[in-house]
């Protein structure tokens, strides 16, 4: 075990969207948060293009590595272990990361775990606030994923409760974002626009909120339907777009459902904390909203700055001090990369 | 000195470690095979490698820290599976701190034919017109390129349906084709099987033998991503 202080020193490895991730931690101290994001080159095909991600995932892997290493002040010599993303993710982008880490870590002669991206999305709190808080309900939205888990325990027993039925959260930001003219991806435009509009001006639908819904399911796409079906009718009546006021009437749909169907999951499974994570858990409605309801309903609420929501290596590395700690099996050298990884597998056994 | 060459642009994975300063008894062409693997693996590269690097370094009786370069083919190849060798080569030197050298896995494969039909009496030969290797670059195209009779590429590597290569004014009908034989139709002509292998990576390595830097590994993609940018925006309400 190295010597540094607040336990083993990990290398994590993030590479299951756009964001190639490279985080150092020694236990629950973050060391180093390295990030190269292809999001520029995606922009302009309004959405990630797996090969484009790809590619520039293995041209900037080796440079992130020692960006990462220079921050924490280590060599790779030093790390105990490397954790990378097996997935949920674009299979070809998760591969470099698998095939990066598996490298380094026979070339250090270090153990190897597959971990769980959405169960890392939730780990990386502990970088901010301590030890996770478990039981508890886990709040995950971002462009790729919407869920709800009940985790008791973060190194190997997670519940799915309750996930989108079509698109993603970040999704809907992103498609909305192109109706009114924003570009990709949008969740930041919307964010910044909706401070000047009005939440309540239009009626958005509330998808999935009826009382023989699936409580703990989510559904976005009838939203982004709605949205552009009111947008077209003005842009025919050559009216003019309220957009501050699309963009926060949209938003607060979103945040409407989320954290309602968040608060109900701790009510309904007795649960006192609710953890959020994720990329539009950067959003600032979501997390005001979250604190406002979480506070009503007696709920302690924790959620990471935003730079720790959104896709990066330190959350993968936080996840992987855990597994660590916990004696949990590292992973085989014939570890691949599982697009559809079930969150109820927190790390890819041995 | 001892190298680690490996190669996924083609549907086997190829990992094996070369002494390229061997005693003298026991080279061959200046170099000895401690312990090679040509392992067929489909869409399963990364998980193929990581065993077999292991592998080979166990039966050569070597350490990872023991290694002096890394060679890795760069393809052309169908894009995951190519870029999951490159990345375990350009990270293995990395760790390392060694230098990686890539190379043309057409020039791989044509090296070592080359080598083959000057130093093994098994009927291998070299026509004086040279040759051409072709490997399967998936979506019913192949991946190919023209050699001289020393082994050295006059042309490509370029990417096409084989119809279109069977068309071109300078394809060489009834030349000697080797590499992916499933193209032995679609070529009219028989594909002499041939893959690429350590030996004929190391070979090709021309800048590790002359102790020169290596220069970026960067994939022979040879198509661009497939995507296109959005046309208008697609309205939801009909008119
Ligand atoms: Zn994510």
């Amino acid at each position: 075990m190295s010597e540094y202080p607040g336990g083993p020193l990990i290398l994590g490895i993030e590479t299951s969207c756009d964001e190639t991730g490279v985080g150092i931690v020694a236990g629950h101290r973050l060391l180093a948060d390295a990030v190269a994001s292809s999001v520029t080159e995606h922009a302009r095909f309004g959405g990630v293009v797996p090969e484009v991600a790809s590619r520039a995932h293995l041209e900037a892997m080796v440079p992130t590595v020692h960006r990462a290493c220079a921050e924490a002040g280590v060599t790779p010599s030093d790390v105990d272990a490397i954790a990378v993303t097996a997935g949920p993710g674009l299979t070809g982008a998760l591969l470099v990361g698998v095939a990066a880490a598996k490298a380094y870590a026979l070339a250090l002669g270090k153990p190897l775990y597959g971990v769980n991206h959405l169960a890392a999305h939730v780990a990386v709190d502990i970088l901010e606030h301590g030890p996770l808080p478990q039981p508890a309900v886990a709040l995950l939205v971002s462009g790729g994923h919407s869920s709800l888990l009940r985790v008791d325990d973060i190194t190997g027993s997670i519940t799915p409760l309750g996930s989108t039925i079509d698109d993603a959260a970040g999704e809907a930001f992103d498609k909305v974002a192109r109706v009114l003219g924003l570009p990709f991806p949008g969740g930041p435009h919307i964010d910044r626009l909706a401070c000047a509009g009005s939440a309540e001006a239009i009626a958005f639908p509330r998808g999935l909120t009826g009382p023989r819904d699936a409580p703990y399911n989510f559904s976005f796409s009838g939203l982004k339907s709605a949205v552009a079906r009111w947008v077209e009718r003005l842009e025919r009546d050559g009216s003019p777009v309220p957009v501050a006021d699309v963009a926060a009437s949209f938003q607060e749909a979103v945040v409407d459902v989320l954290t309602a169907k968040a608060v109900r999951a701790c009510r309904e499974t007795g649960m006192e904390h609710l953890i959020l994570g994720g990329g539009v858990a950067a959003n600032s409605r979501l997390r005001a909203l979250a604190e406002t309801r979480a506070a009503a309903n007696g709920l302690l609420l924790r959620v990471p700055r935003p730079g720790l929501c959104t896709d990066n290596g330190a959350m993968v590395a936080a996840l992987g001090s855990l597994l660590v700690d916990a004696g949990v099996p590292a992973s085989s050298e014939e570890l691949g990369a599982d697009s559809t990884l079930p969150v109820t597998l927190v790390s890819v056994p041995a | 000195m001892l190298v680690l060459a490996l190669d996924t642009a083609t549907p086997t994975v190829v990992v094996g470690v070369v002494d390229i300063d061997p005693p003298a008894e026991s080279g061959w062409y200046g170099l000895g095979a401690r312990a090679t693997r040509s392992v067929p693996s489909g869409n399963r590269h990364a998980e193929t490698l990581g065993a077999l690097i292991p592998a080979v370094l166990h039966e050569s009786g070597i350490r990872m820290a023991e290694l002096a370069a890394v060679v890795v083919g760069l393809g052309p190849g169908p894009f995951t599976g190519l870029r999951v060798g490159v990345m375990t080569a350009a990270a293995l030197a990395d760790a390392l701190g060694v230098p990686a050298y890539g190379v043309c896995t057409h020039d791989a494969i044509a090296t070592m034919h080359e080598a083959l039909a000057g130093s093994v009496p098994d009927g291998t030969t070299v026509p004086a017109e040279g040759f051409t290797v072709v490997t399967d670059a998936r979506r019913k195209e192949c991946y190919w390129a023209d050699y001289n009779s020393s082994g050295i590429r006059i042309s490509g590597p370029h990417v096409e349906r084989p119809a279109d290569v069977v068309a071109r004014p300078d394809w060489r009908r009834n030349g000697l084709v080797i590499g992916d034989s499933v193209f032995s139709e679609a070529l009219e002509t028989e594909v002499v099987p041939a893959g690429p292998d350590p030996m004929g990576l190391v070979l090709a390595a021309r800048g590790l033998t002359a102790g020169e830097r290596p220069g970026p590994l960067e994939p022979l993609y040879l198509r661009r991503p497939d995507a296109q940018p959005p046309s208008a925006r697609k309205l939801v309400t009909p008119r």
